[in-house]
């Protein structure tokens, strides 16, 4: 408690944030899409890095594969599994219009039903993966890079900047970018929104899948540390502005930062109220976050 | 019928159910009937925001932890009776409703959703760092060994407590549904825009069915550290009273109060019979699964299809 009076801690505390925060930005950058670009509230999101850090976790015991390997892998699974639950989602919810409450209990329920299954196989211990870098530290001066933190943080920022390419450069992408505001145009433009929307969720959860393996590198997960990341992800996501994923990069590495600094000086059992904080603050005071538009 | 008959009901009712389960002779039976009960109270509380209004609330669990909390710093600071603390944790709750309701109602509905997940996390966060009500490690809170007043066990008491409490979450719901205020909470859950230009004050009734679900819902908790006598934030915040506040009321339906008692004393008793009988991790399964399917399948819930079967039209 209370220990940031020291010059090296400080600066240790801000560069471990740099790295929390590209970390985040991975995790958060599917949100960005399914909530930020498609106004569909996928509060599940969480429960699928669970699970991609569950699927790196298995393939890693038994076969002692690298686990962001394994997550690369395992992307067309991911992709697959969001394709069909848009489909379910389209189906049950968006074609019927208006009631986005039941959408929202939806993914609740899918949440809740993964976490529990995730249980019920492995029961609630920690797990953890095995892989050279885990161990390893780098030091530049006085500055700790452990190389746990460090490459999913490269990875992470890597995922963030072909994503933003691909959604800027791509006809694909722009038009995953224009669906949200306008699927009249679209059509005249000869895309078919709903397969857009379906293509862009899919990608939304085939992200959980790497972000997952990052989050299992980074530290040991049981099924139920995703609860803590629904606030961090939305957080990150509003006071980014909604759709804009240079927004949600800046405060990704905000969020880490700050919270960074309160585990330094507060205690780490402060950590989980920043973010709610931080997402209460934006919500009461700009609505449409950072880049918003 | 007219209100003072459907209180009247409400009360003959709850005192058939309590002469039956004194019948039943058995503590058990007070028990796993308390849960059931808590359970009406939650999700028929929940509904007045959610089924009503339209708005998603799954913070149930912080609502209800607030309540039960706030009778361990009583319990700490000055022992007093638990009608009381349920009025305190009634209010307690209500007021974080209303505050939190403040800041996120004014904003699309998706965003005041969110902000309750994460008020869960955030208030378990602060119970955790707070030692007077126990901190991480939890509180004991002993029951007093008898009531003075009624001659009555302990569970027993409790039970009353709780069955007053659902009769009287019941009473609210109704009347709400059929006054004024129901109609304008309807009128939110169709056409917000429409109902805002049409003059309905939208953000003040969206924060009165927020305080009221809440302060609900803290009544339901304030009684709770007696019960379970040992107190942790894991057991206070868990997510099962999210889960089950909104699978209940809308396996049941979601437009009338009738959904979520229904809803409530089905899926209730199914999960303690699943609890005792399998294990409570499957019990959850069940939940979970059951409130996908319903709100895929039959939106409505079972007074949904109910009505679509015996009606004519």
């Amino acid at each position: 408690m209370g220990a940031c009076n020291s010059y090296d801690l400080l600066l240790n505390a801000v560069m471990a944030g740099l790295l929390l925060g590209g970390f985040y930005a991975a995790v958060t950058v599917g949100v960005s899409i399914s909530f930020g670009i498609l106004d569909i509230v996928n509060i599940a999101h969480p429960a699928f890095i669970i699970l991609g850090s569950y699927i790196a976790y298995i393939v890693n015991t038994r076969i002692g594969l690298d686990p962001i390997l394994t997550s690369v892998v395992a992307l067309p699974a991911f992709y697959a599994l969001g394709a069909a639950i848009y489909q379910v989602y389209y189906v049950s919810f968006e074609k019927r219009g208006q009631d986005s409450m039941r959408g929202l209990a939806f993914f609740f329920g899918i949440l809740f039903i993964t976490e529990v299954v995730l249980i019920l196989v492995f029961g609630v211990d920690y797990r953890y993966v095995q892989a050279d870098y885990i161990e390893t530290s780098w030091h530049i001066g006085v500055v700790d890079l452990p190389l746990r933190m460090l490459v999913p943080c490269a990875m992470s920022l890597a995922v963030f900047a072909s994503l933003h390419l691909f959604l800027t450069r791509t006809f694909t992408g722009r038009a995953i970018m224009a669906v949200a505001q306008d699927q009249l145009a679209l059509q005249l433009m000869a895309a078919d929104p709903i397969r857009i929307k379906r293509i862009a969720f899919a990608i939304s959860i085939a992200t959980a899948s790497m972000a997952g393996a990052f989050l299992i590198v980074i530290q040991p997960v049981e099924p139920s540390i995703g609860r803590d990341y629904i606030g961090r992800v939305f957080a990150i996501c509003v006071l980014g502005g909604l759709g804009s994923l240079p927004g949600t990069l800046i405060a990704a590495v905000l969020l880490g930062v700050v919270e960074s600094f309160t585990a330094t000086c507060a205690g780490p059992s402060w950590a989980p109220a920043v973010s709610f904080g931080l997402l209460l603050l934006t919500l009461a005071f700009r609505p449409a976050g950072l880049l918003g538009r | 019928m007219p209100g003072w008959a459907f209180v009247l009901a409400c009360a003959v009712g709850a005192g058939v159910v309590f002469a039956g389960v004194r019948l039943a002779g058995n503590d058990y039976v007070f028990f796993a009937g308390y849960t059931v009960l808590q359970f009406v109270v939650l999700a028929t509380a929940w509904n007045i925001l959610g089924g009503y209004a339209g708005y998603v609330n799954f913070g149930t669990a912080a609502f209800f932890a607030l309540g039960a909390y706030s009778t361990v710093f009583f319990h700490k600071f000055h022992p007093l009776p638990i009608p009381v603390l349920i009025v305190i944790g009634a209010a307690v709750s209500g007021l974080v409703g209303l505050g939190m309701g403040y800041l996120t109602l004014r904003l699309r509905g998706a965003f005041f959703a969110i902000a309750t997940l994460a008020l869960a996390v955030v208030l378990q966060t602060l119970v955790v760092n707070w030692d007077y009500v126990g901190g991480s490690r939890g509180a004991y809170v002993i029951r007093p060994a008898d009531i003075p007043a009624l001659d009555l066990p302990y569970i027993e008491y409790l039970f009353l407590v709780m069955l007053a409490l659902a009769a009287i979450s019941l009473v609210v719901a109704r009347t709400v549904e059929r006054s004024k205020l129901g109609y304008g909470f309807a009128t939110i859950r169709d056409d917000e825009l429409a109902a805002e230009a049409s003059g309905v004050p939208t953000l003040k009734l969206k924060l009165i069915a927020t305080a009221l679900s809440g302060a609900l819902m803290g009544m339901a908790g304030a009684p709770f550290p007696y019960y379970i006598s040992y107190l942790q934030p894991s057991s206070a915040f868990a997510l099962e009273y999210a889960v089950n506040a909104i699978a209940m009321p809308m396996i049941g339906g979601t437009t009338t109060w009738v959904g979520p008692l229904v809803g409530a004393l089905l899926l209730g008793t199914l999960e303690q019979i699943t609890t005792v009988t399998i294990s409570s991790a499957v019990n959850l399964l069940i939940v979970g699964v059951l409130l996908v399917a319903f709100v895929i399948i039959a939106p409505n819930g079972l007074v949904g299809l109910w009505q679509r079967l015996f009606s004519k039209r």
